[in-house]
């Protein structure tokens, strides 16, 4: 059930707090807090309040320029959204199966990805939170503090950032605007030279994850109780799992668990997601909110991601990114892991195992393969689903005879944790503001609750990020009565009176 | 690790090109491909990141090209120095904060380094780059290649 914290009985009598936009969040989001005169949170809502269709930015456009122009749908996630759209152009083409040439250039690319986007979050955004705490100045929490604490840690992250982008650069042909996965197939294989340029540094990749894994797990376990305090809520959880349920994020079936790890459907086929998911509207914010339908609106929603897959899954194929989700699964104690901040964990735990997967799809032979296309009649309607870094995503397209676009429907990662982001902030709202003045160290336990999701609301919105952080205080008569900037060079300043 | 043997000067674009005036940096990187520059590695992304720093080392220069809704037009070119601002803590950095990583991470000072801003006004998803923004390419597109041809680039504004 949605908390009780979603909307207040009287809004127009509390004062409200604006936390806008939100830092290390791309796009434009906001949250807003009503107080009572009492200081008790009485609503808190993640808001987005800025959207552009893409619908209209698809539409008219012929299928097959579907896989690059979907790339500039997000600057964040292009290689998602082209894996995606290419998945529902195979469906398009008519083709069942890719060939195995294909499909293993489009998993190094999906796991190249997938390894720097995670790097990424941990090393760069999210690690300064986890290792210096909420409280810490701000202007040390961040990178540059890691630098400064742990130069080596960052350097780490830069590299495996090269080392996944790299990856998506030999296998999609270019560093950007990348045209590696085609309908059907790809548009290349990977040469010896290209083989042997990615697997020379592979073995320090692996390492470098063991190593992540291993500083995640001893930063959660420091403060075991807090980690899996903080902004926990109980989540059914959704996501692919491969045919023997195995870990899988380029390809398999839909498995939907409740919150104590029953099941709500298995290995259903993703192109008939739409039997099975609903997408909610609610008149304040203009992300949807999907929900399982067998469910209901209510008790529906879910969580997408790394928590729901490593929580999801049976076993991962690579030995050391399975003892790690084992040792993982033991901190649910028999039922999955809740605590949001364990995102972080199931992330890195991710990491590695996309680091395993390359090293082992760098030693076949298919990569050098000729086989790239299979093809057959061309149908109406093309779905793609694949397990982005940040959560499920679905690609649904409709073309008409001539092979233009005439429907779109995308359902990106952040939309389906939305209602999850907004039930973990009312969360950490009612467990850590309630009844205090609102601080600095306080409103970013908001944003460091959100940040654990790894939102990109530049896929949601489709609009641009605007980085510099406003906190505005509202009375019941619409009046600016305190107002906190955060300005460019990190400096927290009250702008008001 | 992996890097490529590195030209001594380095123009770095970035934007969306599907993002009408944010894809003033891209539309740069295609009109400069077109010019037969010896001794200039031409990069383009979306925007820019921590592993950009990689792509620093060895230079002697560096140009960023970047779309400015505040910029004057037709286009302002400054000098940059490594800034640690706010912009660390977001999917895309600025370029001072990139200058900053690269001396945190290799322990030493980056390269000279100068951003062009060129004016855009329209950012919206689908649009094509403005009449504006247009002019405002060409009038820089010709001014980096001067620079290209001189030994050090001065600020203009």
């Amino acid at each position: 059930m949605p908390s009780n914290l979603e909307t207040a009985d009287n809004p127009k009598k509390l004062e409200r707090v604006v936390i806008e936009p939100l830092t290390r969040v791309e796009g434009h989001g906001k949250v807003t807090l009503l107080q009572d005169e009492d200081l008790h949170i009485k609503q808190a809502r993640l808001h987005i309040v800025e959207f552009r269709g893409f619908e209209k930015f698809i539409q008219g456009r012929p299928y097959w320029e579907l896989p690059v122009l979907v790339q500039r749908l997000c600057g964040i996630c292009p290689v998602s959204h082209h894996l995606a759209a290419a998945k529902a152009c195979d469906m398009l083409v008519g083709t069942t199966q890719l060939t195995a040439t294909a499909e293993k250039i489009r998993r190094l690319m999906h796991y190249g990805q997938t390894l720097q986007s995670h790097a990424l979050h941990f090393f760069h955004l999210c690690s300064p939170d986890l290792l210096f705490g909420f409280d810490d100045e701000v202007r040390h929490r961040n990178i540059v503090g890691v630098i400064e604490d742990s130069p080596e840690i960052a350097k780490q992250g830069v590299l495996l950032r090269k080392y996944g982008q790299e990856v998506i650069r030999v296998t999609a042909g270019k560093r950007v605007h990348g045209t590696g996965a085609i309908p059907g197939g790809v548009n290349k294989s990977l040469s010896q030279e290209e083989v042997r340029y990615l697997q020379k540094d592979i073995d320090q990749i692996v390492q470098w994850g063991q190593d992540a894994v291993e500083l995640i797990k001893r930063i959660f376990f420091e403060q075991l109780d807090y980690h899996m305090a903080f902004a926990a809520i109980d989540t059914n959880m959704l996501g692919l799992v491969g045919a023997n349920g195995e870990f899988d994020i380029y390809h398999g079936g839909l498995r939907a668990r409740d919150a104590q790890g029953g099941s709500i459907f298995d290995h259903v086929d993703y192109t008939r997601y739409s039997d099975y998911l609903r997408e909610g509207v609610k008149n304040w914010s203009y992300m949807k909110f999907p929900f399982i339908e067998a469910l209901g609106e209510d008790a529906g929603w879910y969580r997408v991601g790394p928590l729901a897959r490593v929580n999801n899954c049976d076993y991962f194929s690579t030995p050391l990114a399975e003892e790690q989700r084992k040792l993982f699964k033991e901190a649910g104690h028999g039922r999955p892991v809740q605590a949001s901040l364990a995102f972080h964990w199931a992330r890195l735990i991710e990491l590695l195992y996309c680091a395993e997967a390359i090293r082992e799809l760098l030693l076949d032979p298919d990569l050098g393969g000729t086989d790239l296309l299979n093809k057959g009649e061309l149908q109406g309607t093309g779905i793609g689903v694949i397990e982005a870094p940040r959560g499920t995503l679905f690609h649904h397209y409709e073309i008409d005879d001539d092979g233009i676009v005439n429907r779109a429907n995308l359902i990106v990662s952040t939309t389906n944790n939305n209602q999850a982001m907004n039930e973990s902030i009312r969360q950490v709202a009612g467990m850590y503001l309630d009844g205090k003045q609102l601080t600095e160290p306080l409103l970013n336990q908001i944003e460091v609750a959100i940040r654990a999701y790894d939102p990109c609301l530049s896929c949601a919105t489709h609009a641009m990020g605007k980085m510099p952080l406003e906190v505005v205080l509202v009375n019941e008569q619409n009046e600016v009565v305190d107002r906190l900037e955060k300005r460019i060079t990190g400096d927290i300043q009250r702008t008001y009176p | 690790m992996l890097q490529h043997p590195a030209k001594p000067e380095l123009v770095f674009t970035w934007g969306n090109p599907s993002r009408g005036d944010d894809g003033l940096g891209p539309a740069m990187y295609e009109l400069l491909l077109q010019e037969d520059l010896q001794g200039v590695d031409l990069l383009t992304d979306y925007q820019l990141q921590i592993e950009h720093a990689i792509d620093l080392e060895g230079r002697k220069h560096v140009l960023f090209v970047d779309a400015s809704i505040s910029a004057s037009a037709p286009f302002e070119l400054v000098r940059l120095r490594p800034e640690q601002d706010s912009s660390y803590t977001t999917h895309a950095m600025s370029p001072q904060a990139l200058l900053s990583v690269y001396q945190q991470v290799n322990d030493s000072s980056p390269p000279p380094a100068w951003l062009l801003s060129i004016r855009g006004y329209e950012f919206g998803l689908g649009e094509p780059l403005s009449t504006e923004a247009n002019r405002n390419l060409l009038a820089a597109f010709n001014h980096i290649k001067t620079l290209l041809g001189s030994e050090q680039p001065e600020e203009q504004t």
